[in-house]
């Protein structure tokens, strides 16, 4: 008879003189019963513990600003500083590290209207009293005079600077294309749309086509430029105004627009007889809108005094910030660490806060890191079961937004209804359906 | 390579290497796969297709390299084979067992001797390292029965129906005299479940903190031990239990009674999930394998049957020479029977792999033996992880050597009988984080995350159990009526003058007790108004 029984000795689980526990594993299935339900229960913990530490404010900058802080612009060359520009004309400058002021200066007489880094770390400023002023903060103490002043025809309202010439272009009536190592010169080009007349109240220099350059005017009009033939390529008339450009870092011929009809609109240069994606959520006009370094996310700061965090892909915000005390925002901006965003509102506060609301800094351990990986994966795979919808959908909101928001949905809905109405009682193909990436376009001209 | 592939004829036959690749995947798919592919290429979304091609993509190589793990796993389980035709592997005894095997193997075979407060139910902790033993008369007492040391003793001095241990060897249940009791490792008793009453059979589903229990007046309630909250009871209306056991796989707990059947509960049912009838006589015991594929059950028609509870079928039936008293399947798929005073233990009463029950063949023999030394079985348990069966019965507890009984490879994350006391703590810390909500209790546990493909009505129907269905005669009837009512209205537009049916005579009746009640109202107005004021008496209102 052959006779063989089962043995373990406990020096093979326990290695003798070391405190380190060996951990076999068997992935037979019938060892592991229950895999669907534990895993879904994993996934709901997941869930419930990303929502109990999410907590998205982080800090205010400093004591702020006297009056509203209505311009933002991230330095291109560092990562933690940026500057703030307010409606009594003052700029600051600050360290995020820190999160102190570091450098300020009366730069204007009222609202400083745009900012912008040159690449040697200078700072422009733009402002309604026709003047753009060059300082360096870096290198001189607060309250210091401008390096370099140009002076234009009309008042300024935007400020964009090129990716490695040294020259920027400023927006008033018409874009102007000034050089910043020809001090106190006239601007070198001036670009304009041939038959408007019109302020131009944004303009953003493309980073990565670096010759292009996209401007919205108080026609409602967005017109794309190209510095190399120094004429306009292209207008676009949306139904309402736009308040703020950005050009998507990765994807060189996406950019957003963010409008005064509560929605951020993606646009490829080369089609823009739609948008790419229509962003809707915010309840009142949206003031600024950024891009992530990544160009996956964007950040947007509202006139209904919340930001909203986007994927760039999804028509509705993934995350909704706000507090207490903020009043309107005006400007927000996306750090270029990816790890926060900065807004600006009419309180005078510059916020910090963290673009993933239950993300933390600092060090983790191996096995901490991989068990958040791992949350992470459980909450993708099970994000469609309707508990844990639900729980990582849930958010506060302030009771004004809630309640504005339900009465849009009235009113767009009596809209679509008087529309389907008229449908109904006219001659069949004759009024047409339009596709919502379509109906805000109302011309394009080359 | 396209080229290639292409250019050979469609019944070429594969060349070696792809033909073992072939197979390999086969093999993984087998035995860690999670059923049947999506075929992906008959969808037309392309979003959709490329989605799902990349999951199926994912499974596999799940399954391969969950195959290829298996390099990793360090024991081999254990066998009897006879040598020669004439060899017989259950004349194979205890003895002749303990010179063959290693001194540390032999030493897991004992015998306590405790014949005073017997006969003793045993119970191993899922890690198969501490052992409860409970005497009919009182006597409890827990072990560490690797090493021999005891961890408590107590004299209870109550009538013991049965013990369990709760999710570790911290806790273990006692149904006593009355009522159940939980004990700490100690034996210090912590809590008192007055709400349970006469308990006979108690069973505890260590994923779902759930502690299961039936008794003489026939209710089977299920209380979460993490808790202390009583979740569900329902009476069984069938007689005090004779047997209760709980499905490993899928928490579903099988009620034996005394007519032969075998029900099947879950706590979110008020009835049974299934009714079988298995024998003609009383159910004596039943086990579940632990992939929950088969149920061998005894009763006191001297027979023991094995179900196939995926299609509940029987599979087969064996004569045992006295009433099965206890039954347990090992986790490769032994059975033990204590039945009288001895024990016989069975392999190969079913193979999982076979799909249809009329190929399962009947076994001849059984595969080992023991007892026939006068001591009545009571139950007889497997140690998990070991090739050991613990064997309570009236002198004591006898520990014996069957190879080929126990799982080779633990997974230390799951179950360690070498755990140490920091690994349980923090298992137990885990345990609790995932527990199962008992609503994810079904007989197919792998429910969760599937597609909800009824109707949002059927839907709703199905939430609200007890809604009464919507009665169209009550509900005109109790409509605010004008002078021509919802009735009439309805019979004459709606209710199909030719075809009388059942809803069309109760209308008729209603309508007419209607007419009945105004025309009586009618003639009440009148008198009360007065023969001046008669004619402003109104029908309806």
């Amino acid at each position: 008879m052959k006779i063989k029984a089962l043995t373990r000795s406990a020096s093979s689980i326990q290695t003798p003189g070391s405190s380190v526990a060996h951990q076999p594993r068997n992935l037979d299935p019938a060892l592991h019963p229950f895999e669907r339900a534990r895993e879904y229960t994993r996934a709901l913990n997941a869930t419930k513990l990303e929502r109990m530490f999410a907590a998205p404010f982080v800090a205010q900058l400093g004591r702020g600003h006297v009056d509203g802080v209505y311009s933002i612009a991230k330095d291109p060359e560092s990562l933690e500083r940026f500057a703030s520009g307010s409606g009594d004309g003052v700029a600051k400058v600050w360290d995020l590290g820190s999160r102190e002021e570091i450098w300020q200066t009366k730069a204007h007489d009222n609202v400083v209207k745009g900012m912008a880094w040159t690449r040697d770390k200078q700072l422009l400023t733009c402002a309604a009293d026709k003047t753009v002023k060059l300082y360096d903060p870096y290198n001189t103490p607060s309250d210091s005079a401008p390096t370099t002043t140009f002076f234009g025809s009309g008042a300024f309202t935007s400020i964009s600077h090129h990716r490695h010439l040294p020259s920027f272009a400023v927006a008033s009536s018409v874009i102007s294309i000034y050089d910043t190592s020809r001090p106190s010169s006239a601007p070198s080009q001036t670009l304009q749309w041939p038959t408007t007349v019109d302020t131009i109240t944004n303009c953003a220099f493309n980073q990565s086509e670096t010759s292009i350059i996209v401007s919205a005017g108080t026609d409602r009009s967005l017109v794309l430029y190209d510095l190399r033939t120094s004429s306009p390529l292209h207008r676009t008339v949306l139904t309402l105004a736009t308040n703020s450009l950005a050009w998507n870092p990765v994807e060189p011929f996406n950019f957003a627009a963010a409008s005064e009809d509560h929605n951020v609109y993606l646009f490829d240069m080369r089609q823009m007889k739609r948008a790419l994606n229509v962003l809707r959520d915010h309840v009142a006009a949206v003031m600024d809108v950024d891009f992530s370094p990544t160009g996956e996310e964007l950040v947007t700061a509202s006139y209904d005094r919340t930001i909203r965090l986007w994927n760039r892909d999804r028509g509705h915000s993934r995350d909704i910030y706000h507090t207490k005390r903020m009043q309107r925002v005006f400007a927000c901006a996306w750090t270029p660490d990816n790890d926060f965003v900065l807004s600006g509102s009419d309180d005078g506060n510059v916020r910090l806060w963290r673009a993933q609301a239950s993300k933390r800094q600092g060090v983790k351990t191996a096995r901490q890191r991989q068990q958040l990986e791992y949350d992470e994966e459980l909450r993708k795979r099970w994000g469609h079961m309707p508990e844990i919808r639900r729980i990582s959908r849930h958010r506060h909101i302030p009771k004004n937004v809630k309640k504005a928001g339900e009465i849009k949905k009235e009113e767009l809905m009596a809209l679509r209804r008087r529309e389907e109405n008229e449908r109904k009682h006219s001659k069949k193909g004759k009024v047409k359906r339009r596709a919502e990436r379509e109906k805000m376009v109302l011309a394009t001209e080359q | 390579m396209e080229v290639s592939k292409r250019s050979r004829a469609p019944t070429a036959t594969l060349d070696p290497e792809a033909a073992a690749e072939k197979k390999r995947i086969v093999e993984a798919q087998k035995a860690y796969g999670r059923g049947d592919k999506i075929r992906t290429k008959s969808i037309k979304d392309k979003k959709l297709r490329a989605n799902l091609k990349r999951l199926e993509h994912r499974y596999q190589n799940a399954a391969l390299a969950a195959k290829d793990a298996e390099i990793l796993l360090e024991n081999t389980s254990g066998f009897l084979e006879p040598e020669g035709e004439l060899e017989r592997t259950y004349k194979v005894r205890q003895d002749e067992i303990a010179e063959s095997v290693g001194v540390e193997t032999a030493k897991k075979g004992f015998e306590l001797k405790l014949n005073e407060l017997g006969p003793y139910v045993a119970e191993y902790t899922r890690n198969g390292r501490d052992l409860l033993l409970a005497g009919r008369k009182g006597h409890i007492a827990t072990v560490d029965w690797r090493d021999g040391k005891l961890g408590c003793e107590t004299q209870l001095g109550e009538t013991v129906r049965d013990a369990k241990w709760l999710h570790n060897s911290l806790h273990f249940a006692v149904a006593q005299k009355q009522h159940v009791y939980i004990y700490d490792h100690n034996g210090v008793e912590i809590h008192k479940l007055s709400k349970l009453v006469e308990v006979t059979g108690m069973e505890f589903l260590p994923y779902h903190f759930l502690l299961a229990t039936v008794g003489n007046p026939g209710w089977l309630r299920y209380t979460d031990t993490s808790t202390g909250q009583q979740i569900f009871e329902a009476p069984t209306k069938l007689g005090p239990p004779t047997a209760f056991g709980q499905n490993p796989h899928n928490a579903i707990v099988h009620i034996g009674h005394s007519n032969g059947q075998v029900t099947l509960w879950s706590p979110n049912s008020s009835t049974p999930l299934v009714k079988l009838l298995t024998h003609r006589g009383p159910v004596r015991s039943l086990a579940m394998d632990r992939e929950g594929r088969y149920m061998v059950s005894t009763g006191q028609d001297l027979k023991m049957s094995v179900w196939d509870i995926r299609t509940f079928k029987e599979v087969n039936k064996y004569f045992t020479r006295q009433p099965g008293q206890s039954i347990a399947i090992s986790d490769r798929n032994l059975t033990a029977v204590g039945w009288g005073t001895q024990v016989s233990i069975w392999k190969g009463l079913f193979d999982k792999a076979i799909e249809d029950v009329d190929e399962q063949v009947k076994v001849q023999s059984p595969y080992m033996a023991w007892g026939g030394e006068g001591k009545r079985i009571e139950r007889v348990r497997w140690c998990p992880f070991e090739d050991v069966l613990g064997v309570g019965h009236d002198a004591g507890f006898s520990s014996i050597i069957v190879p080929g009984a126990g799982e080779p490879n633990f997974d230390a994350l799951e179950a360690n009988p070498y755990e140490n006391k920091k690994q349980r703590q923090e298992g137990e810390v885990k345990m609790l984080l995932n527990k199962i909500q008992p609503e994810m209790i079904s007989l197919n546990p792998d429910f969760v995350g599937n597609l909800d493909q009824r109707s949002e009505a059927q839907r709703q129907n199905d939430r609200d159990l007890d809604a009464k269905p919507e009665d169209v005669v009550e509900k005109l009837k109790n409509r605010g009526r004008g002078k021509n009512s919802a009735l009439r209205r309805y019979l004459r537009k709606r209710g199909q003058k030719n075809v009388i049916d059942e809803r069309r005579l109760r209308l008729e009746a209603a309508l007419k007790e209607q007419n009945h009640r105004e025309n009586d109202k009618m003639k009440r107005q009148r008198e009360e108004y007065g023969p001046a004021l008669a004619r402003f008496a109104r029908k309806g209102g």
